[in-house]
């Protein structure tokens, strides 16, 4: 996993509610069994006018210039703004890693998903809650050189004018994210306490321990 | 001291260690997998050299991808098949327990998991999609988790999670006839909204929900995560105890009369306290059917499509708006002027045999409208079509124009060849009806069984609490 530190980007502006996982990613990539090569389906109904398919070249395929990663102003953002309640839906962790491998690294927004938003996590992508009046005035305020700088470590967002706000995030998930740290690795760590806590249960609940074969 | 919550109880019986900030390592009971979420969750425990923690915990079938007819003939589609092969290559690597696509114990799931026994009361389960929260409707604390978290799961049969908020979602008093777990829960989004279970675990209590069938608790908690909580529970009772009596992987003997008692107490103490409680008076939900492209967009069948101009949050409003153009619908139209060109009956929501036993009864000795192109009724599991079978409703189905499949998810999500076409209208019996969930531009409207299977019959929806069928 990708270690997230600093972070200075042009802003990608997605002004909807509620963006479901279908939409960031629809279902019919999920049936390729890998971890990567999904950016390019990002987004996929709203940015081509075909319907996409898994493994397809989007070389050459229709673009919908409304859309707004089709603009040529955003192209380099990895920074995405949004509204509330991004990654609502199915709990495909394919969203993440399509946003990941399209080449956002973090997401502003009132609301997440609780689903998505521990999946952003685990994939290098930070997911950033903050009031809905702040992303309101980020909307209002940007224009199509709009950098952000955000520092994970200070927990804070430094917007062109100098104003820096202030973010929350989960100690763990920071130490995890600023280190790129895997999670089994980590959990393994804890192994003696799970064969303890295996070794107890059995005495309380024996037949979640029998190996019934079916 | 106040009480603990079901939630609680469960929760602190799975911690096997605290973090400084608050964040816990939770043991996982059961992990269910499939083929969609489980891929990249087998390359990695590969990619690190891991081994499943204990084998015996994982059980996997194969559902989103399966054909649900002309099975013999395998999968014709080349990515589906792969996804499949995948799972039974990695099952057959790690020696974790599958139902292939011909056991007849094969189905949906989260169908599968309490019918077998798999899932049981006081447990945790976990599988890599978000239905998993099914299965709280055994009093398990039971979540859908990502892909990266199968992994996690199996190479350590423990998850890192941060406890939820109590909710409690009591709904009383005596549903009218008509009225099924779907509609219960379908009036509940509709009142709490998409995101009103955000950050919750809901407990489902109340008599409306004392009196539902196991499979009628399962409608509802498998739509909790529509409601924005990742987990729903209903109390262990005596219907809880007996449906899981006798299940394959039920415990047996002295070993039962353990469990039994153990499972008894999985209640929320009379004291306990709910960070939230919202009441539910069951006796004014009707027979309810989606308009829009979110669960919440939801009214009673007697009602009509809502104006966007009468929504003051513009944010809101346009939204409405934007589904309303996508559903091809106008406001102030009624529900029961809404012409549907499909049904499906079927899914992790409704596909038991006391739905299909609903839609049953609504059908017998009648026929699928002329304007109906298709008309699937898809089992959730090879058991429960067998059982189907011997009841004959098979049958009925078949007489009345309906096609009678095997199991599978099918057109929940159409990543099998079940599918909307294009504008295409479906009465469905899911749990989802965003955009282009049932097929590249089709249009979902989510209702009960027995309102799927009148919307069939008649070929536009109707109230199927006062419908006679004439
Ligand atoms: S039936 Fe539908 S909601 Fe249920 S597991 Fe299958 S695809 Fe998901």
């Amino acid at each position: 996993m990708k270690a997230f530190t600093t972070l200075t980007s042009i802003v990608a502006p997605l002004d909807r509610a509620n963006v479901d996982t279908d939409a960031i990613i629809p279902k019919q990539f999920l049936k390729s069994i890998r971890r990567t090569g999904f950016g390019v389906y990002l987004f996929d109904e709203w940015r081509y006018l075909d319907q996409g398919q898994p493994d397809m070249d989007c070389t050459n395929r229709p673009i919908n210039k409304d859309f707004v990663l089709n603009k040529p102003q955003y192209k380099s953002a990895q920074i995405l703004l949004t509204r509330e309640n991004f990654g609502c839906g199915s709990s495909r962790e394919h969203a993440p890693w399509a946003l990941e491998d399209y080449g956002f690294r973090a997401i502003i927004a009132p609301s997440f998903a609780d689903i998505f938003y521990n999946n952003c996590f685990k994939n290098g992508l930070l997911p950033i809650a903050l009031d809905a009046e702040i992303v309101d005035g980020l909307f209002k305020e940007l224009t199509d050189d709009y950098a952000l700088t955000i520092d994970l470590a200070a927990q804070t967002i430094t917007t062109p004018s100098g104003k820096t706000i202030a973010f929350n995030v989960d100690e763990n998930r920071k130490f995890r994210l600023l280190n790129g740290l895997d999670d089994i690795g980590l959990t393994l760590q804890h192994a003696d306490k799970i064969h303890a806590y295996e070794t107890e249960r059995a005495k309380r609940a024996p037949w979640l321990f029998r190996e019934i074969s079916i | 001291m106040a009480g603990k919550t079901l939630y609680d109880k469960l929760w602190d019986d799975h911690v096997v260690h605290t973090e400084d900030d608050g964040s816990c390592l939770i043991y996982i009971d059961r992990h269910l997998v499939h083929e969609v979420t489980s891929p990249q969750a087998f390359d990695g425990l590969r990619m690190a050299g891991r081994k499943p923690w204990r084998v015996a915990r994982n059980l996997a079938v194969a559902d989103h991808n399966v054909p649900t007819n002309h099975r013999d003939r395998g999968i014709a589609d080349p990515v589906s098949r792969l996804q499949v092969e995948t799972l039974d290559k990695n099952c057959a690597e790690f020696g974790i327990t599958e139902f292939g696509m011909s056991d007849i114990r094969q189905g949906i799931v989260h169908v599968i998991g309490p019918e077998q026994g798999a899932t049981l009361p006081g447990m945790t389960v976990v599988c890599g999609d978000s239905h998993t929260s099914t299965h709280g409707a055994s009093g398990a604390l039971a979540f859908g988790i990502g892909t990266s978290e199968v992994e996690h799961t199996l190479a350590t049969q423990c998850l890192v999670q941060k406890k939820a908020k109590n909710l409690l979602i009591s709904v009383n008093g005596e549903v009218r006839a008509g009225v099924t777990a779907k509609d219960i829960v379908l009036a509940i989004i509709g009142e709490i909204g998409t995101a009103g279970g955000t950050g919750y675990t809901i407990e489902f209590g109340g008599s409306a929900i004392r009196a539902l069938s196991m499979e009628g608790r399962m409608t509802v908690c498998n739509m909790a995560i529509e409601a924005g909580a990742r987990a729903g529970l209903v109390a262990v009772d005596d219907v809880t105890i007996d449906y899981y009596r006798n299940r394959p992987l039920s415990p047996k003997g002295d070993d039962w009369f353990m469990a039994e008692r153990m499972w008894r107490n999985l209640h929320s103490d009379k004291n306990a306290v709910f960070d939230k409680t919202i009441n539910i008076d069951a006796t004014t939900i009707k027979p309810q059917v989606t308009w829009g492209t979110s669960p919440e967009l939801v009214v009673a069948v007697d009602d009509v499509v809502p104006n966007p101009a009468d929504e003051a949050d513009a944010v809101k409003a346009q939204s409405m708006q934007r589904a309303l153009d996508y559903m091809g619908l106008q406001a102030g139209q009624k529900i029961t002027d809404i012409q549907i060109d499909k049904v499906f009956i079927g899914s992790c929501t409704n596909s038991r045999i006391e739905d299909l036993r609903a839609a049953a009864v609504v059908v017998e000795g009648k026929k699928v409208a002329a304007n109906v192109k298709q008309a699937l009724i898809v089992p959730g599991s090879g058991l429960i079509k067998q059982q189907a079978e011997s009841e004959g409703l098979d049958k009925i189905f078949i007489d009345a124009g309906f096609e009678w499949r095997d199991a599978g998810c099918s057109m929940c999500l159409a990543m099998n060849a079940d599918r909307l076409e294009e504008g295409e209208r479906c009465a469905s019996t899911s749990n989802r009806n965003f955009e282009g969930r049932q097929g590249y531009g089709g249009r979902t409207h989510l209702v009960s069984p027995a309102m799927a299977a009148a919307a069939g019959i008649a070929g536009y929806f109707v109230d199927v609490s006062a419908w006679t069928g004439e």
